[in-house]
């Protein structure tokens, strides 16, 4: 294990964060402000409550994952596209590293960005609604596993794009869609039968039940079910990085 | 065993483009070695086989005895890497960037090592500038301070000079000796033959993906040492002057040119005896001109070879 080459990466992608850490801590401030503004003040006002729970904090789990998905999938892609782009991917090719070590780095590196906006999501959303947390540990699983799955699909976004069109083509296409589409700001239940079933070929909907369990108790899906569908995603991802690095795919020619 | 082995190598691009077609070359532990060849002869193709960036699609290639593809972490650390293009993190510092490297591949955090590195680049001063700030020249030995920062067995030079004024061109070649002092192999590529001349112990002449010769660059010199005297005569002669049989002549020009070879570091050329025989033999001399071997005409006569055999 080349741990300095991890490190090396790691350090060099938050030194990136940490220059514009203010910027990182004010937009999900405020943006999570408006949510609560707009949803839970106009809609909470009319949909008193969902499946027991107030309609404010209902949100809550859904709007962290929100941002965190796509957090992790911005940073990841945006992390490998960037050397490709600009030509100092030469050095990560031709230096001492295996795909783990450039995966570990690029993507851990990722993951704890978006897990940092999770975290000051959570605290601004607890300023607006009473938050309670009745599984901590699986709360914090589900945050983590999902920032590491998401980073994971960015990175392959990232090594996929030929441009910054591409770059940011597939979470406005698909990604986005599919975590508002999610279940992030209401319960499957509440949908017509016909679309339930279509909701559960979403695999947003598996993690954003999984995570609201932690909070509430409460799910669309069994939470063996969540886990099994995260846990599953990450292994996608894995395998298919490793195939990239395998075959050289759109970065060795 | 040689530092680098590259043997029978082939490269073929996606796109069915052929750039190496069976390149072997034996690079020794401590030499400098240059690649010349014109631009597309497949230099930078064949660095970065070496270096991991490009898979070959046929034979081998051995770092320090490390296979580079199946030992590739023993292989790669032996190796730092100049490229050609100025690839860098334009908001990086640049100790960090040096820093950045070395962790890379896989050493530990060494200070003193990344301030040599620095001073010897005359980098020092702008250790905490970022990349974006500093001029073409400077970028460029960040690139070679970043190649160094791991200490590297094996350094490529990827047309170092490459649009490098005069004065930052002698530094890099003072580097490049300092660091064959400490031992290190040293391949550049570039297709200026000056530069071949000035840096290199021996010298290996690619295009169109094959290598046409390597060789010494001391025999190359002696090579180039060899000049050409032609006499244009008044009137054509028949055959050459039995006086002159002990000269190595030539007859040309349907007969009205008197070619000899000589080398101009001998103690005597015998130019002066050679016209004074010529003018016994009553041979009429209308003019005398010189020319001199190059490694251009070398490299000019080999890669015209190369034409004419594809044309065939
Ligand atoms: N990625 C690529 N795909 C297809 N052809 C390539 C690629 N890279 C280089 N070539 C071709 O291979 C040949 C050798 O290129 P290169 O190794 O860069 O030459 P040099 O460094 O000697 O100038 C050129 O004809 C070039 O066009
Ligand atoms: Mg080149």
């Amino acid at each position: 294990m080349n741990l300095p080459a991890v490190l090396s990466i790691y350090k060099f992608e938050m030194l990136r964060f940490f220059r514009t850490i203010l910027q990182s801590f004010i937009s999900p401030v405020v943006s999570t402000s408006l949510y609560f503004v707009v949803f839970g003040a106009a809609i909470g006002s009319r949909i008193d409550q969902v499946e027991g729970v107030s309609y404010g904090a209902f949100i809550v789990p859904g709007l962290v994952m929100l941002s965190v998905m796509t957090q992790a999938i911005s940073n990841a892609s945006f992390a490998i596209y960037f050397p490709k782009f600009i030509g100092t991917i030469y050095e990560l090719l031709s230096a001492p590293v295996n795909f783990l070590e450039i995966v570990l780095g690029y993507v851990g590196a990722a993951a704890t960005k978006a897990l940092f906006i999770g975290v000051v999501i959570l605290g601004t959303s607890a300023l607006f609604v009473d938050l309670e947390v009745q599984h901590p540990g699986a709360m914090l699983a589900f945050l983590v596993l999902t920032c590491v799955s998401f980073a994971l699909l960015g990175f392959i976004i990232g090594i996929w794009a030929k441009s910054f069109e591409q770059l940011q083509l597939v979470p406005l296409l698909i990604v986005t869609p599919l975590v508002f589409l999610g279940g992030s700001f209401y319960s499957i239940s509440m949908l017509p039968p016909a679309w339930q079933t279509v909701a559960y070929f979403n695999p947003v909907v598996y993690l954003v039940s999984g995570f609201r369990w932690s909070f509430f108790g409460i799910a669309d899906v069994p939470i063996a079910v969540s886990l099994a569908a995260i846990a599953g995603f990450t292994a996608i991802c894995m395998i298919a990085i490793w195939w990239i690095f395998k075959t050289g795919w759109r970065i060795r020619s | 065993m040689p530092m680098v082995d590259i043997r029978d190598v082939r490269k073929q691009y996606d796109d069915g483009f052929e750039a190496l077609k069976g390149v072997s070359l034996a690079i020794e532990e401590g030499e400098i070695l240059a690649l010349l060849g014109p631009n597309g002869a497949g230099k930078t193709t064949l660095i970065s086989a070496i270096c991991g960036i490009t898979r070959i699609t046929g034979g081998s290639i051995a770092v320090g005895g490390h296979d580079v593809i199946a030992d590739y972490r023993a292989a790669r650390r032996l190796v730092g890497l100049v490229p050609q293009e100025i690839n860098l993190e334009p908001f990086q510092k640049v100790a960090d960037a040096v820093r950045f490297s070395r962790g890379l591949f896989g050493k530990r955090g060494d200070e003193a090592l990344v301030e040599r590195i620095l001073r010897r680049l005359s980098l020092w001063d702008k250790r905490d500038s970022k990349v974006i700030e500093l001029s073409g020249g400077m970028k460029r030995r960040v690139l070679i301070a970043k190649a160094l920062a791991h200490e590297p067995r094996v350094l490529f030079l990827d047309e170092p000079t490459a649009g490098v004024d005069v004065e930052l061109r002698r530094d890099m070649w003072e580097t490049v000796r300092e660091l064959q002092r400490d031992g290190v192999t040293i391949i550049l590529t570039t297709h200026y033959i000056e530069e071949a001349e000035a840096m290199a112990d021996r010298v290996g002449v690619i295009n169109k993906g094959e290598i046409l010769l390597v060789e010494d660059k001391a025999s190359l010199m002696a090579r180039m040492g060899q000049k050409e005297l032609t006499v244009d005569l008044v009137d054509p002669i028949e055959t050459l002057p039995e006086a002159l049989s002990d000269y190595d002549l030539r007859l040309t020009g349907d007969g009205t040119q008197i070619v000899y070879s000589y080398d101009t570091r001998a103690e005597r050329t015998g130019i002066g005896r050679l016209m004074g025989m010529l003018a016994q033999s009553g041979c009429n001399v209308r003019d005398v001109h010189t020319a001199q071997n190059s490694l251009e005409d070398i490299f000019v006569g080999l890669v015209g070879d190369q034409k004419k055999e594809a044309a065939a």
